[in-house]
């Protein structure tokens, strides 16, 4: 009946047009990989407590309302009393206290709006960013990034990570730099990156909530498409016993 | 003569329902040796629905403003009930779409369906992919995300391309002298029932001139030239109810199979079918690196690049990227073998469409890729390999050395 | 070519678990359509209860706050509000309030939780205008009688401070009071009564 071929087909195109996207991807930074687990719901709310904490300052994520993360096990009071941040009722978005002109002014862009970051950039890009800050006095916050060059936002969680520098090695022609941490924070390096983690986790979420139930639902259906073929195939073998 | 039939004889006092069933389903008489690769005129027609009801119910929710397009899809996504499953339904759909189209056009080219006396169904289904491009042109500027916005500023500006009418043209499409509300608004008429109305009627055509004629088959031959002399029923013919409707409900399991596959696990599908950039809102002041569009664009992308600036001007690669497309229409003239399916043609049809199909893909993976001067001749070879499918066609499927034709249809 | 006899049973079956399944799948593709035309989170959001400080409400006076997009009125009744309720019994239509127009625990003399504090949903239930709040006894236009209450402009529907309706109106039954608790003393949240924090 030949469907293994339109498999095939579709396989072989699938990879073909995997190549482009991945070759986009990168822009030549290393990006290290987001150890980050949807089904951990701890992480999850410590991220979204550090979120709300620190970045909804400046940043929106407006397509997203608070009563939401009882998907990630918070109760309407637990969201009311710990997470609440410019807005009085829990069914509402996660709006900005800063206005959007004076956060221009202030930073020379207007800070975006995360609901969707973890979509656009990605989860690995987020993990090294959020891991990337260093002082750089050329710049006017004081911070640059090793994956977002000149970036006006500067290292708000520096309390937590402590203060790196980039260290610049000269080896005959050959130039490499890495991170060295200056001055000691409230965590320590793993601790950090456990905690961007955790953020970073949040992000993935905060991204598309509903992702955890459409593969849910998506093996279900599967499984009855599957029941459905079988029943289906054994219509079409009986009536085409009629053809030769 | 129980309610049932009696009901249905009312009906056709005074409506052609009984005659029309016949006519097109339970006495229409199909090749029985159709394979895999006539599943895809019907899945195409799935695609057209699924499309239609997934749009309509977004469109209960979506706005056309710019100010709310990006926010009431991300409203769609997470407020509205099951809003992100219709919403993936129709974003895999489109792409779908042109995947089943491709495939199904492909049929079509290996076994010289568009021959005669078919030409006008393919002449009807080149206009159906052409209005299936300008809804997918349009329906992609509907989330104002970055691409979105980028996508649609770059093919307009193609038309500022055009000698002397060009700019004028572009103010008139854009309804603005940038790419704005109006845009966005016009857009979304035409995407939700310009071009649903045209493409409804485009395939109702296609299907009724198709069974005029009656339906071509892998062989090629012509199943009407052997008729039963008793019941003038085409020897090879079988009902298409029942036979090919069955058969039909096992491809749309598998094609379902492999469609939820998509929007359940991988909707995104690494940035082809939802593109990354596309999650960034539309900002005119912030031009992306990569501006590309969709896959399904990519291959004539290529070759519009492909072609350099003369005196200054893009308009010979929008030319050439026009031509492209147009030249398909011409294939039942072009072709001038003296058999229709690739089963008996020679080697020569054989290299043909095999550098056809390698020039195609090709130039499809290119048009993603940034242009450099590598990729930039790479574009230029395969354009020219694709133009050579179909500029010499008249000459070499003449020369080509066919095999003997059957009388009756095999496996 | 061998011609089998066409086993029309095994047809019939076969035809009949591939209707069931298909039934299933289309009822089930069928479902998030549906469910898609339900009020969405912001529909939800906007609807939510609504919570009134009714400490700065002075006796007499009356608060007109939204819930729902409807006017829900919040009064504080005077003692002499309260008193004259029962005077009124006969010439109402419904002065137990038996009509489902409020939940169990307002179906009493004062068709409240607190006494003197009414809260009732502000539209006639004749044909959805908003009465005025006339607290003053026994104005000219409504004669000697009246003792406080509500008069609808449209039609001249007539409810006391109840909410309850005047027979002889064109309206049928007592306004709505809507579903509500007490957070504290002074803090009501109108249109959610759940047990518990």
């Amino acid at each position: 009946m030949g469907f293994v071929n339109m498999n095939t087909i579709k396989k072989l195109l699938l990879l073909v047009l995997a190549a482009p996207a991945v070759a986009m991807a990168s822009s030549g930074v290393h990006l290290d990989k987001a150890p980050y687990d949807l089904n951990d719901k701890a992480s999850l709310q410590r991220g979204a407590k550090t979120f709300v904490n620190y970045c909804l300052n400046c940043h929106s994520a407006s397509y997203m309302r608070y009563n939401r993360l009882k998907d990630i096990g918070l109760t309407d009071d637990q969201i009311k009393e710990n997470l609440l941040f410019a807005a009085e009722k829990v069914g509402e978005p996660m709006d900005v206290a800063m206005s959007k002109k004076d956060a221009k002014v202030f930073f020379g862009a207007t800070p975006p709006d995360l609901t969707v970051i973890a979509r656009s950039r990605g989860a690995d890009w987020l993990y090294t960013y959020l891991r990337g800050f260093y002082r750089d006095d050329t710049r006017p916050t004081g911070w640059n990034n090793t994956v977002f060059d000149k970036v006006g936002m500067p290292h708000v969680l520096y309390g937590m990570q402590g203060e790196q520098v980039m260290h610049v090695e000269k080896q005959g022609e050959h130039e490499t730099s890495h991170l060295v941490m200056a001055k000691a924070g409230t965590m320590t390096t793993p601790e950090y990156d456990a905690a961007t983690a955790d953020l970073v986790n949040y992000l993935v979420y905060m991204g598309e909530p509903a992702q955890q139930t459409r593969m849910r639902l998506g093996v279900i259906v599967l499984l009855f498409l599957g029941i459905f073929f079988v029943v289906a195939y054994y219509l079409k073998k009986e009536f085409w016993k009629d053809i030769h | 003569m129980n309610s049932l039939t009696k009901m249905v004889g009312w009906i056709d006092e005074r409506f052609p329902l009984t005659s029309n069933w016949k006519a097109h389903l339970s006495e229409y008489y199909a090749p029985k040796n159709f394979n895999f690769w006539y599943f895809f005129g019907s899945l195409a027609m799935l695609v057209l629905v699924l499309q239609i009801v997934t749009g309509i119910f977004l469109t209960m929710h979506y706005k056309p403003d710019v100010n709310m397009a990006f926010a009431s899809v991300e409203y769609i996504m997470r407020d509205v009930s099951w809003g992100w499953l219709i919403r993936y339904m129709h974003s895999t759909g489109a792409s779908a779409f042109f995947v089943v189209v491709y495939l199904h056009m492909m049929r079509g080219l290996m076994y010289g369906s568009y021959r005669k006396p078919r030409e006008l169904i393919w002449i009807f289904g080149m206009l159906i992919y052409l209005a299936l491009m300008a809804e997918a042109f349009m329906g992609y500027l509907l989330p104002w995300g970055q691409m979105s916005f980028w996508g649609a500023q770059v093919i307009i500006n193609l038309f500022t391309a055009i000698p002397f009418v060009g700019p004028d043209l572009s103010v008139w499409i854009r309804g603005d002298y940038v790419i704005g509300d109006a845009t966005l608004n016009r857009f979304f008429a035409f995407h939700v029932i310009a071009v649903p109305l045209v493409l409804v009627g485009l395939v109702a055509a296609h299907i009724i001139a198709l069974h005029e004629v009656g339906s071509n088959n892998p062989d090629g031959i012509e199943i009407k030239k052997n008729k039963d002399p008793v019941t003038h029923i085409p020897l090879d013919g079988i009902p298409f109810h029942p036979y090919y409707s069955v058969k039909d409900i096992v491809g749309v399991v598998v094609f379902l199979m492999v469609f939820s596959a998509i929007v359940f696990f991988a909707p995104d599908m690494g940035g082809n079918f939802l593109e990354y950039n596309n999650f960034v809102p539309a900002d005119p002041f912030k031009t992306p690196e990569h501006i590309a569009p969709v896959w399904y664009f990519t291959p004539f992308y290529a070759i519009l690049r492909a072609v350099p600036p003369l005196f200054g001007s893009q308009f010979p690669g929008v030319v050439a990227m026009g031509v492209a497309v147009m030249i398909l229409f011409f294939l039942p003239w072009l072709d001038r073998g003296n058999v229709k399916s690739i089963r008996y043609r020679g080697t020569v049809y054989k290299v043909a469409l095999a550098l056809f199909v390698f020039s195609f893909i090709g130039l499809g993976v290119l048009g993603v890729l940034p242009s450099t001067p590598l990729y930039t001749i790479f574009s230029q070879i395969l354009s020219l390999v694709y133009f050579a499918f179909f500029f010499p066609m008249p000459w070499y499927t003449k020369i080509d050395k066919t095999k003997p034709v059957p009388e009756r249809v095999t496996g | 070519m061998s011609k089998k006899e066409v086993d029309r049973s095994k047809r019939r079956f076969l035809i009949a678990d591939t209707t069931a399944v298909g039934g299933v799948a289309a009822v089930g593709a069928a479902v998030p359509f549906v469910m898609s035309m339900l009020p969405s989170e912001r529909a939800k959001a906007a609807g939510a209860p609504v919570e009134v400080d009714i400490g700065k409400i002075e006796p007499g006076m009356m608060l007109n706050v939204e819930w729902q997009g409807k006017p829900v009125w919040v009064v504080n009744r005077t003692k002499a509000m309260l008193d004259a309720l029962s005077k009124n019994d006969a010439k109402l239509v419904d002065p137990k309030a038996e009509a489902p127009q409020q939940p169990e625990y307002c179906q009493n003399a004062t068709r409240s939780i607190k006494p003197e504090i009414l809260v009732a949903v502000g539209i006639c239930t004749h044909l959805g205008c908003s009465p005025t709040y006339r607290p003053e006894m026994g104005p000219a236009d409504l004669g000697p009688d009246w003792a406080g209450g509500f008069f609808c402009p449209c039609h001249g529907s007539r409810f006391d401070m109840a909410a309850r309706v005047f027979a002889g109106a064109p309206a049928p039954t007592n306004l709505v009071i809507p579903k509500h608790k007490y957070l504290s003393d002074s803090r009501l949240l109108i249109g959610d009564d759940s047990k518990g924090a």
